[in-house]
Order: structure tokens, then sequence, then C-alpha cells
């Protein structure tokens, strides 16, 4: 699937869950670089990204995860819809 | 009210839009009322915490939350906790699930065992609402026990002393007595919330197992819904109307067309069946005090022969208020509130055309709209929006359709009269203006925490700080009853003034708008100039507070003849009446 399009999506999902039209992804954002993006707010955003993907993260990819590249590498693989 | 955040919800919207939606809450902000609630958590509470503000800030409550660290429910409510006594809770929710169940009866333990360990488990709740209740003497909500995701036993899980649902069934209806017989204490039921949003998908695995979700996270939004019901509740906030359309939504087809023998409704065919169920569910909300109106585009006749269908369940009589006519609906619905002395927001109203529903949310955004189907859908989202949960049920909830109609013969007495005062006088009243007594504490407090418009400070209270200051010398409080040959209209007044140095504040002045104009207000101020002559004081210090609801008493204390001492920016004002001198002003109510 086209990594563009995942991004650009997922950068909708990311905008909506931390209230930030600013936010810009590129594929070595981390949680550092976005405010609010703490362990307890990746609970909504992971749940999000299934959401808008229809797809699920198996609990090791959930805590694995280290940048929004990696999602987005797992998401080309197995997303149902972007 | 905000639409993603209103009945029926999507809750994996919310829960992705949540900081956005607390964003726009908090920017409309006005006239909310401050909450304390603690959260004492056997699973992970963030989300949950995070979505009920949402929910009560929607309903005008703004709460602030105490979170206990992860799974120390039992600790925070047993041993001594210095932040939360300093965060003097005012309703403390106790999170646990099947989860936190630490006894489990064993394959093949007889039933003397299995009730031990029962009794064991049970205790230690019981310990926990005893010491919340003495330490804190607040409301306790309580969730109740869910089913578990898998069975070991199969069915053989019920029925049998080692199964393990039998156990937690067992375990609910321990809490269900204790619940029956403890005021200030309720049952959040997930075990019914979980069943309906479907057991499989409310147990998320990867949820627990990741986040120590006790539910899945998509769940969140209908918990924190179904819980922030019983908290709006508690503080008053139900709705008090159900205000419904004829055609096709109490009765399949349209009166004016069909006439009275073609619509359906009854148990002849499949759809009036459907309909019937809906009429006699709605009729049984007379029973909690909910009042019943007619707003439909139809012609007066045609509507009354609709609802004198010898089928239906509801007839014209169960209505408080029948507006049929063809003007707009939003129209219609604001003179019932203005007839009823009620205010639109305490409307919810009921329309299967998604159109009028549209023109009414669009022209009288406080009116709650309702959005469904079918009959079927209608019953389910009456239930499940909450407006109506009942936490407390007075003598008097039963009895308000009655007195609402019995308004409706005194504004007819009132047209033959060529004096106010001679149709006051005919109405023969009688007034019982006492202190509070346990008995009618209940109604005093639903009365408090609901009334919005005759209300000089629109303090709220719980209904254990109302019994604290039932109990204490340092108030004089006066409940008032009013009954005139129409009926008996119940506890309709409420004051409370704190004494100080010969002085009385009054800390609240309330009274119901069912009985505007009666003079009740003159034979409450009466009776408290009486009271402060036997206690010695001098003064009475008057506060009012505006609100975007209580402009009619803004000059209340000026009728009363007290002398205005202050009004600040904001129009809070002050006022002070000296109790010598002061001549009764009721003359037309009997009291006690």
């Amino acid at each position: 699937m086209d990594k563009e399009k995942i991004k650009a999506r997922l950068n909708e999902v990311f905008r909506d869950v931390f209230d930030d039209e600013g936010i810009e992804l590129s594929e070595d954002t981390t949680a550092d670089d976005i405010d609010g993006w703490d362990s307890l707010e990746h609970i909504t955003l992971i749940s999000a990204v299934e959401k808008a993907f229809k797809m699920r993260f198996t609990m090791k990819e959930v805590s694995g995860m280290k940048n929004v590249g990696e999602m987005i590498d797992i998401l080309a693989e197995r997303a149902k819809k972007i | 009210m905000v639409k993603e955040l209103t009945y029926p919800f999507d809750g994996d919207e919310i829960m992705q839009k949540k900081k956005k939606l607390l964003r726009v809450l908090k920017e409309h902000e006005s006239g909310a009322v401050p909450l304390r609630i603690a959260m004492l958590g056997g699973s992970t509470t963030h989300d949950i915490i995070a979505v009920l503000e949402l929910f009560l800030r929607d309903r005008g409550i703004v709460p602030a939350f105490y979170e206990s660290e992860y799974a120390q429910y039992f600790n925070d409510a047993v041993f001594p906790n210095k932040e939360l006594e300093e965060f003097k809770p005012e309703i403390v929710f106790i999170h646990t699930t099947s989860r936190n169940i630490e006894e489990k009866p064993k394959v093949g333990e007889d039933g003397a065992a299995v009730a031990e360990k029962l009794e064991r488990e049970y205790k230690r709740y019981e310990k926990m609402w005893t010491s919340i209740s003495e330490k804190y003497g607040c409301t306790v909500i309580q969730n109740n026990f869910e089913l578990p995701p898998e069975r070991l036993l199969g069915n053989r899980e019920v029925g049998c002393a080692y199964g393990r649902i039998d156990f937690i069934t067992r375990l609910n209806c321990k809490m269900y007595d204790y619940a029956q017989s403890h005021k200030n204490f309720y049952i959040h039921d997930i075990n019914y919330l979980s069943a309906a949003y479907g057991l499989d998908r409310w147990h998320e695995l990867r949820h627990w197992h990741l986040y120590k979700y006790a539910m899945s996270v998509s769940a969140i939004p209908d918990f924190a819904y179904s819980l922030s019901s019983i908290i709006c509740s508690v503080m008053g906030r139900n709705k008090k109307v159900l205000a419904l359309d004829l055609d096709n939504t109490l009765w399949g087809g349209v009166i004016g067309d069909d006439g009275q023998a073609g619509i359906e409704i009854g148990s002849e065919t499949s759809e009036g069946q459907s309909f019937k169920r809906l009429q006699e569910f709605i009729k049984a909300h007379k029973e909690l005090g909910v009042l019943l109106t007619v707003c439909s585009k139809n012609d007066h006749e045609n509507a009354i022969s609709g609802l004198e269908h010898p089928d239906g369940a509801l007839k014209p009589d169960d209505f408080a208020c029948i507006k049929a006519n063809w003007d707009e609906k939003w129209r219609n619905l604001n003179e019932s509130a203005q007839e009823l002395n009620l205010l639109p927001e305490s409307f919810v109203f009921v329309d299967d055309n998604p159109v009028e529903r549209d023109i009414v949310r669009a022209q009288s955004p406080e009116i709650n709209v309702l959005d469904f189907e079918t009959p079927e859908e209608c019953i389910r989202a009456i239930d499940r929006c909450g407006y109506f949960e009942v936490t407390s049920l007075s003598a008097d909830d039963a009895a308000r359709g009655e007195m609402y109609k019995a308004n409706a013969q005194r504004a007819e007495a009132e047209k033959k009269f060529e004096s106010y005062d001679d149709f006051l006088l005919s109405l023969e009243m009688k007034a019982e203006i006492r202190d509070f007594d346990e008995v009618h504490l209940p109604r005093i407090t639903q009365l408090t925490n609901k009334s919005n418009q005759f209300n000089v400070t629109t303090k709220r209270y719980t209904q254990s700080e109302m019994e604290a200051v039932a109990a204490d010398n340092e108030h004089i409080r006066l409940c008032g009853r009013l009954e005139d040959k129409f009926g008996d209209n119940g506890i309709v007044s409420v004051v409370i003034g704190r004494k100080e140095a010969e002085k009385l504040h009054i800390e609240l002045w309330l009274m119901s708008c069912r009985v505007l104009k009666r003079d009740m207000e003159y034979a409450m101020l009466d009776t408290l100039v009486g009271e402060c002559r036997k206690q010695g004081i001098g003064e009475i210090v008057g506060y009012y507070y505006p609100t975007k609801k209580n402009a009619m008493v803004k000059e209340l204390f000026g009728d009363f003849g007290f002398e205005k001492v202050s009004e600040d920016a904001d129009g809070n004002t002050v006022w002070r009446l000296k109790v010598e001198g002061y001549a009764n002003k009721n003359k037309a109510i009997n009291v006690n």
C-alpha cells in the first residue's frame, strides 16, 4: 500500500487525537516530538489508528513501535482501509 | 449540548476527539456547578475520568477528580489518606470489576466453604463503604460485577456451589441488599451494561494485558455515560418532561387521514403491538414523576380522538399539556414550558420525523431531542439516554402529574375573579412551614438541586451535605408545604440561613415555580422572621447571585422590604432586613 497515502491519513488521526492542527508527521517522528504523546495517550492513539485503518496491532507492536516510520511499515503491510 | 456527546453517540469518535471536545466544552462553559469526585480504581481509570468529565460538563457539572494510584482502591477507602481527606470528596466512585475479586471458589469445593469465601469477599467491600461514609459522609457509587470473559465449567458455572458465575451473582446480590438498606449508596450496573454492549466485545483482553483497562477502550464512553447518568441524577439534573409527537410516534399512521379506526395501536397487528408497548413504557414514566406533554401538528380534536383509541395505553388525561395545532413545534414546546413554569432544557422531545427534530435543535438548542426510527428504538432511546435515571423517588414524584393538572384547574378558576386577592382567598390555601425532618430530606435535597429560576443563590447540596445542615445548630432551616382546595403541592419552598453573631445569612432561598404568585414566599418570610425573633437574631442578610435562569428573583429581597447594601460588577447583590418592626406580609395563606 502507498506509504504517502498512509502517512497523510495518519496525520489526520494524529491531529484529531492530540487536538493540534499543526502536526506534520515524518517517518522519524517519535513521542518526544508531539506534545501530549505519553503512555496514556498512546492508548487513545493506537485505538484511533486501528479504527481508521481497520486493523489491529499485536501487543508486541503496540509496545515496540519506536517512531511513526515503523507504524507506517506495519500499516503498509496490514491496513484494510486508508 | 454537544452533538458528539448526545445519545446515541459514537464511542470511538469520542475517544479520538476527547481533547478537542474538552476544549470546546471549556470555551462554552457558563453557570456550571462544581463537583468533587474521587475515583478509587481496581484497574486503570485515566480515560474513564477524561470521558466522564466530558459528559458531566455537557450537563453543566464541572468535576474535579481525585484518582487513586493504580489498583489502590481498598487502601484509599479504608486507611488514613491525607490527600483524599483534603480533597473532601462529594462523590466516591469505586471502580472495581470481576478482575478484583480475590476469593475464588475451587472446583469441587463444598457449599459451606464457598459461602465462607463469599462472605470474606463481600466484607472487604462493606468495609470500604462503611469507612467512606464515616470519614467523608458522601455519596458512594459502586460497580457491581460483570460476567467474566470465559467459563471453565460451561453452563455449570451457575447452579453449582463452586461455579464462578454462581459466586459472582451471589456477590452482586449481597451488594444489592446493602444498597436497599443504605442511603446515598448507588450501584453502577456494569453487569447490565456489559451484557447490552456485548460481553465478548466488552472484554477486549489486549486492553487488559497492555493497559490494565478492565474493558475495551471503545466501551469507555458507554461506561462513562452510564456513570454520568447516576451522577447527574444525584445532582438533581434529571430532565422533567417527555414532549411527544403523535402520528407515527405514539401510533402508526396519521389520525387526520386514517381516523381513529385506521391507526395502528393495540394488540391486533405487530405494528400496533409495538406502538402499544411504547405507550405503556412512556406511561410508566409518570410514576417516576416525569411529566408528559403532546407536541403534534394536528387538529386538536383529531389528536384527542387518537389518544382516546380504546386499545391505547396513553389517554388525554395522562398529559400535563396538549399542544396539537399547526404552529412550529419549537414554539409549542417553549409555550408548554412556560405554561408549566419549567425551563425548555428540562424537555426531552420525541418525534419520529428527523426534519422536525432538526428544526427544534436549530431553533431551541437547549431542548433535548432523541434520535430513533422505530417504536422499539424509541423505547431504547428513552431508556439509554439516561435523562430520567432514578436515584431517589419521593412521594411527590408519583403525584407530580396530578399537581400540574390541579394547576390547570387553578388557572381556570382565576379567570372567574375580579381581583387577584379574591382569587387567592378562594383557593383556601393552607401551608405547613417547619424545620427539616428526616422524612422530607430527600425531597428537600431534590428540590434544592433542581430549582433554577426562583433560587437566589443556586447553591447545591448532596444528600449528605443536606443531612449535615439538618443536624447542626448553626442554621435556621425552613421547608414549606402548600395545599389548597384543588390539591396538595407537597414541599415547594426551602430556606436555609446560617447564624453568625445575631445575624442570619441566607444561604438558600428557593421555591418551586409551580406555586408562583401565591404569596407562599411571604408566608416563608413571616415564619423566618418569627424564628429569628425567638432566637434573638436582629438582622437578616440576603444574597442574590445572578445566573442565566434566576432573573425572576433579582428584586426578591427588595420586594420583601430588605435594604440593598452592595452590588458588585457581576450583579451580585447583598441585602439586609431589621427584624424589629417587621410586619407580617402574608394574608392569603393559613400557616400551620
